[in-house]
């Protein structure tokens, strides 16, 4: 089942609509899947984010989440994980992790009691059981990471749409959370969309890529990553994996200086 | 690695308690060699016996009077100021309409307004309550509007992809955004309430400090304006400590901002 799909989107920051940075994209995404984009700077995926989460309006094209067209007000139905945790300093761990709930307004988001509970179970799983009444900054870069992802998972959408969360982690706490999300996500059920700059990140992670051309005129590429689930955090000295790296560095290469 | 609490407070007030004896001896001693007559600077010893003398009539009366001005005239200030400061952040118009009508409000000089007061409300508390309002307003409602405009975009955005509406962002975001700011001008304006009672106190009064303090100039009695002087003094010191504690108490569990 299609749970977003985009039909040749268009994007303009500048009223007369020239010098789109989004030109005719076209997407289609299913339940359960996990999907990087990757694209040099500027190539508008942050932009991409922004409008399917609803903060921007497209200049033409129409935004399907769940099969309904979506026409103006999409905010509130997709889950949105920008790069900087954006932890409220002035909240616990577990106040954090309760501000989706706060602001749902809709009668399905439950009663505060079991979405305390859920928060609590939840960080017990993601190995924070003892920082739920700790503040922000008394928590390392992975770990703050962490309950932004928490956050995210609360607002309880089952499209994740992940800003570069890992992009301002070292190396090897960044290698920590691959492990960490490949053992969480065969049983999370939910359907992500994936930013990243990173491209052994992006063959580790997913299950089909995008790459968002440099110029806006000359078509995404798309790219299936075959390899089996579950996933192993060092399947990336897999021989069939360095040939997806390299045929990606390659299409990457060739769009770029071509 | 933290210093005790005493190592810590000596390093940073230790040389300023050590001069305040120095200076008071060697003040002290060119007075009583007779350098200076002491009807133009009295002795340390003569102020704190003009202190305990006038004791009954200082604390009992003036002091209190003086107190009621400011404690009335800086939550006069406090309320209106809030209510301007959100009014101009919530609605622009306000902002455009008002703003440069505060700052023209800055640009008179308060003594030469304050005898209209007078005149308008009389020798009773309200024209020095009018006079104090002034003074502690503008620096309110700047620091709360700053403070206010200070609220973070990603923040605002990441909100409303969990679909907070305007008051939940004006609630959770900016408000605990603007309370360092806010209360940036508190102190000022703390400091600047006491010299505005005093300012309308010497033009027309018939109690409180500065009323005091220019009767007691008028009679040579230097000795006893000095104490007044210094109960002035302390009294803006002991407000001033009571918001730093009031602002320590509610940003304590917060870590920094950024």
């Amino acid at each position: 089942m299609s749970i977003l799909s985009l039909d040749d989107l268009t994007y303009s920051y500048s009223q007369s609509h020239e010098s789109p940075i989004i030109q005719g994209l076209s997407m289609n995404v299913h339940a359960g899947e996990f999907i990087s984009i990757i694209g040099v700077s500027g190539s508008g995926k942050s932009t991409l984010f922004k409008l399917i989460a609803g903060l921007l309006e497209p200049n033409c094209c129409e935004i399907h989440i769940h099969g309904e067209k979506c026409t103006t007000n999409r905010l509130g139905e997709v889950a949105y994980m920008p790069q900087k945790d954006l932890l409220l300093p002035w909240r616990t761990v577990l106040d954090n992790c309760l501000l989706p709930w706060e602001f749902n307004r809709k009668p399905s988001r439950g009663h505060k009691k079991e979405v305390i509970a859920n928060i609590q179970r939840m960080l017990e799983r993601f190995g924070l059981g003892k920082y739920e009444h700790c503040y922000p900054n008394e928590l390392s870069g992975g770990m703050r990471q962490r309950v932004a992802f928490l956050r995210t998972l609360i607002t309880g959408q089952d499209l994740l749409l992940l800003d570069e969360p890992f992009g301002a982690l070292d190396a090897m706490t960044k290698k920590e959370m691959h492990r960490w999300l490949l053992e969480l996500w065969d049983d999370l059920f939910k359907t992500v969309l994936f930013i990243t700059h990173d491209l052994e990140e992006a063959i580790l992670l997913s299950d089909r890529i995008y790459l968002l051309p440099s110029e806006p005129d000359q078509g995404v590429q798309e790219m299936h990553v075959n390899l089996p689930r579950p996933r192993h955090y060092v399947m990336n000295y897999d021989p069939h994996f360095i040939q997806l790296r390299q045929d990606l560095e390659q299409r990457l290469y060739e769009k770029t200086f071509i | 690695m933290r210093r005790p609490l005493y190592k810590q407070w000596v390093h940073d007030y230790g040389w300023f308690v050590l001069l305040i004896p120095l200076l008071l001896v060697s003040w002290q001693s060119v007075v009583t060699l007779g350098w200076v007559p002491s009807f133009i600077i009295p002795a340390p010893t003569s102020i704190v016996l003009a202190l305990f003398e006038d004791s009954h009539l200082l604390l009992g009366q003036h002091l209190i009077a003086t107190l009621e001005e400011v404690t009335l005239g800086f939550l006069l200030s406090v309320i209106g100021g809030v209510m301007l400061a959100v009014g101009m952040h919530i609605f622009r118009p306000i902002e455009k309409a008002l703003y440069p009508f505060l700052i023209i409000s800055q640009t008179i000089p308060l003594i030469a307004l304050s005898p209209i007061f007078i005149m308008w409300f009389g020798y009773t508390i309200w024209s020095k309550v009018a006079i104090v309002f002034l003074t502690a307003f503008f620096p309110i409602v700047v620091s709360t509007y700053d403070g206010l405009k200070k609220g973070d975009g990603d923040y605002t955005e990441l909100l409303l992809t969990m679909g907070a509406k305007r008051w939940d962002i004006f609630r959770t975001i900016e408000i605990p955004m603007a309370l360092p700011s806010f209360f940036s001008g508190l102190k000022l304006s703390i400091v600047y309430c006491v010299v505005g009672a005093t300012i309308g106190e010497w033009l027309g009064g018939t109690e409180g400090l500065g009323y005091f303090s220019r009767r007691m100039s008028s009679n040579m009695h230097t000795d006893a304006m000095f104490a007044s002087i210094l109960l002035l003094s302390l009294l803006g010191i002991s407000l001033f400590i009571t918001i730093v504690i009031i602002e320590k108490q509610l940003l304590k569990r917060r870590g920094s901002t950024k």
